[in-house]
């Protein structure tokens, strides 16, 4: 069977609309853009100076259309919706006031807002458009002195530790697309680990994109006091459309002395069809900050959706002894392209980081990694170990990688591996010849190249992902 | 068990197989032995399904179907296992990992219930014994690290979990030493039953010492040049190829001596 014939058979299953009213905003964006949305949310004037301060100043920002190694026609930002909000009561005080189609549509997309029926020990905060429409466990996390809420929800209860943290990761000024989000940010997800807790559940956040014309604008915000511990998830996901839609999420991290953060992401934005028509651009600023001593903070990430991704998930390692970890799996197939990487900035003594990139291209995708790794004079005895592994499938696509190393001191180390492989037909020869299916048997190599990625994801995430891989090769080979 | 007439096979366009006929039935031992170029590997090959080759003519029945129709993996599953001369590594795949699908997907394609990984791995670790490998090699990436000789010995492994109706292998004594090659021939001779076959590839006549063949067929030119008992073998290792292959040249009449 040839390749389109083998992916015509598999279908974006989640590429479904959810036919539901909602509060939409006219397309465009001005001041009055941002007064409006932060009316919506009755937020306080502080929380609009801030909106107001990062739009301003991105209206003096350029787009950063040169340096990544993606092509995509401009966005005009004056036709897009900035805000789309189901209609339903704004507050919520128990799942049975939350509209039945949108439990319905999260139902279906396998994240059952019913805590009966959810994975124990994962919280869920379930963000449909522009709002979160529901965050479960809510109470029994609340016991344990953690705070997991949407971000409305934040600003309006917890405002010291909002004004406190926001923005002080990822500036408002920061970069181009963190501008936009800082202006226009509808919803998202808080996190507040207190002093030597260990957060008794994983916590997590399900994006949906639902409306054809809205962007989505997020912000998440974690943050872990000293001696904590949390693991905190993300998954994505939207509807088919031909056009293009934006999503430009900001999500920051702060560990304090001693704590830890394990951030995992599975993103299966819908990738655009075989053309290339159509899917998410997904341009998205993540960073953490180690700001104590002997804190730790990790990304895992696997990327397997979106037409464009632009994502540098990145570490400033600031406390001394603090350790930043990076485990990556980007997979781009058909005509998607990805430009993402990480990058580690050690400023305190004796840090350590950790880069594990897997690039797999397949179709007439570009994949390309781009890190950089950065050690300030008052750095001593830092070190970095960074491999980055490509793999191609067929002919027509592309991988590269940019690494960036600038170190300032003599004591530390800086290891940089690179490799690139091909899926032999050799490889796929012997594990056919011992009975295993050519679809099974590129799985089969994918996730072996994948193994030391996936050995750091939750396991029902682990699960999730290693099927998800297994659907988007299928048919890429032959 | 197997049918093979007349069949061609060439690679790149060239013509390997020029013409073979052999026919393998339950129980039977066959040996194809012949200079390096003669087209051994390529019949082992073509027979597994290996896509580079392409079929010019002839045809393959086995157990009454035309093999040549068959996917590599399906095959494999209708119980056509090959032994590879040179095994292939699989980067990040357990040994036990991989056998387990292989054997799930044998016993799914016979309807059969498959075996969760703690009864797998009971069963491997029943069959290891037959080629005396060490637990420890299942946990490991498939042939990554393996040094020649253990390479050989999880070819025969793979072979004792599948348990398949013809197995092929394909110079599976080369780079191995008298101990190791002791090991492999003796896993080997522990899995023939009466209602299976093996076609033992190879260039020299020591590993015949171990699996004693039934029949000896020996290649020149892609065609086979000389058919005989265990005997045959014998002959060769004292006189050594040329004399086939000049009494093959006398016989056609042709000049050169296949390469």
């Amino acid at each position: 069977m040839s390749t389109a014939e083998l992916l015509g058979k598999r279908e974006y299953k989640y590429g479904f609309v959810t036919d539901i009213e909602s509060d939409v905003i006219p397309r465009g964006l001005t001041e009055d853009t941002i007064r409006l949305i932060s009316a919506k949310k009755d937020e306080p004037e502080w929380m609009l100076e801030f909106r107001l301060k990062a739009y301003r100043h991105w209206l003096t920002m350029t787009e950063p259309k040169h340096w990544p190694n993606l092509k995509y026609p401009d966005i005009d930002y004056q036709n897009i919706i900035y805000y789309s909000a189901p209609k339903q009561k704004p507050v919520k005080a128990s799942l049975d006031e939350v509209d039945p189609e949108l439990l319905r549509t999260f139902e279906k997309l396998g994240i059952p807002l019913q805590e009966q029926k959810q994975l124990a020990g994962v919280a869920v905060d379930a963000v449909f458009d522009s709002v979160s429409v529901a965050t479960t466990y809510k109470e029994k996390l609340k016991k344990h002195g953690v705070i997991f809420c949407s971000f409305t929800e934040a600003i309006r209860e917890y405002p010291d530790l909002v004004k406190k943290y926001l923005g002080s990761v990822v500036p408002t000024n920061d970069n181009f697309f963190a501008a936009l989000n800082s202006a226009v940010f509808s919803d998202g997800s808080f996190v507040f680990i207190p002093k030597s807790v260990r957060c008794p559940m994983e916590l997590s956040t399900y994006f949906r994109i639902n409306n054809q014309e809205s962007g989505q604008f997020e912000r998440t915000l974690i943050v872990a006091e000293e001696g904590s511990h949390v693991s905190y998830l993300e998954g994505c996901t939207a509807p088919k459309f031909d056009r293009n839609q934006l999503h430009a999420a900001v999500v920051e991290l702060i560990a304090l002395d001693d704590a830890q953060i394990k951030y995992s992401t599975v993103q299966n934005w819908y990738a655009g069809d075989e053309e290339g028509r159509g899917g998410i651009y997904n341009f998205v600023t993540k960073r953490g900050k180690c700001q104590g001593r002997n804190s730790k903070i990790s990304w895992t990430q696997v990327e397997t959706g979106s037409a464009i991704t632009w994502k540098y998930p990145s570490c400033i390692l600031a406390g001394d002894n603090s350790i930043g970890e990076f485990y990556s799996v980007a997979l781009t197939n058909h005509a998607q392209q990805a430009d993402t990487g990480t990058k580690m900035i050690h400023l305190g003594k004796n840090t350590r980081s950790t880069i594990i990139s897997k690039g797999i291209a397949a179709g007439k995708s570009n994949n390309s990694y781009r890190g950089l790794v950065k050690v300030m004079p008052k750095a001593e005895n830092a070190r970095n170990y960074t491999q980055c592994d490509s793999m191609l499938i067929g002919s027509q696509c592309g991988a590269n990688t940019f690494p960036y190393i600038e170190v300032m001191n003599n004591s530390s180390s800086v290891e940089h591996e690179a490799s690139t492989s091909k899926i032999s037909e050799e490889q796929l020869f012997y594990l056919q010849q011992r009975g295993i299916s050519q679809e099974d048997a590129v799985s089969l190599i994918i996730n072996g190249f994948c193994k030391d990625v996936f050995l750091q994801l939750p396991m029902e995430f682990a699960v999730e992902a290693t099927r998800l891989l297994g659907l988007k090769l299928e048919g890429s080979v032959g | 068990m197997l049918e093979i007439r007349n069949l061609h096979a060439a690679i790149d366009g060239n013509e390997i197989l020029k013409g073979i006929n052999l026919t393998v039935r339950k129980g039977e031992v066959h040996a194809i032995m012949g200079p390096n170029g003669s087209g051994k590997s390529t019949l082992a090959k073509v027979l597994a399904g290996h896509p580079q080759y392409e079929v010019t003519a002839g045809e393959v029945l086995y157990e009454g179907k035309n093999l040549l129709e068959m996917a590599p993996d399906e095959r494999a599953r209708e119980g056509v296992f090959m032994a590879f001369q040179y095994p292939i590594e699989v980067p990040g795949v357990s040994n036990a990992q991989f056998l387990r699908l292989a054997y799930n997907e044998k016993r799914k394609h016979h309807g059969e219930e498959e075996l969760d990984p703690l009864e797998f791995k009971d069963l491997l670790k029943e069959r290891a014994k037959v080629v005396e490998m060490d637990a420890s090699f299942m946990s490991h990436s498939v042939n990554e690290g393996f040094s020649g000789g253990e390479k050989k010995r999880n070819e025969i492994l793979q072979m004792a979990v599948l348990e398949p109706k013809l197995a092929v292998l394909d110079e599976t004594d080369s780079g191995l030493d008298i101990d190791a090659l002791r090991v492999v021939a003796g896993g080997v001779n522990q899995l023939l039953t009466p209602e299976n076959a093996i076609i033992v590839v190879t260039h020299y006549q020591r590993l015949l010492n171990y699996i004693v063949p039934d029949y000896v067929h020996v290649l020149a030119g892609g065609r086979i040049a000389r058919e005989g008992g265990k005997e045959l073998a014998l002959e060769l290792e004292e006189k050594g190829y040329d004399w086939i292959t000049s009494v093959d040249a006398n016989k056609t009449g042709a000049g050169a001596p296949a390469n």
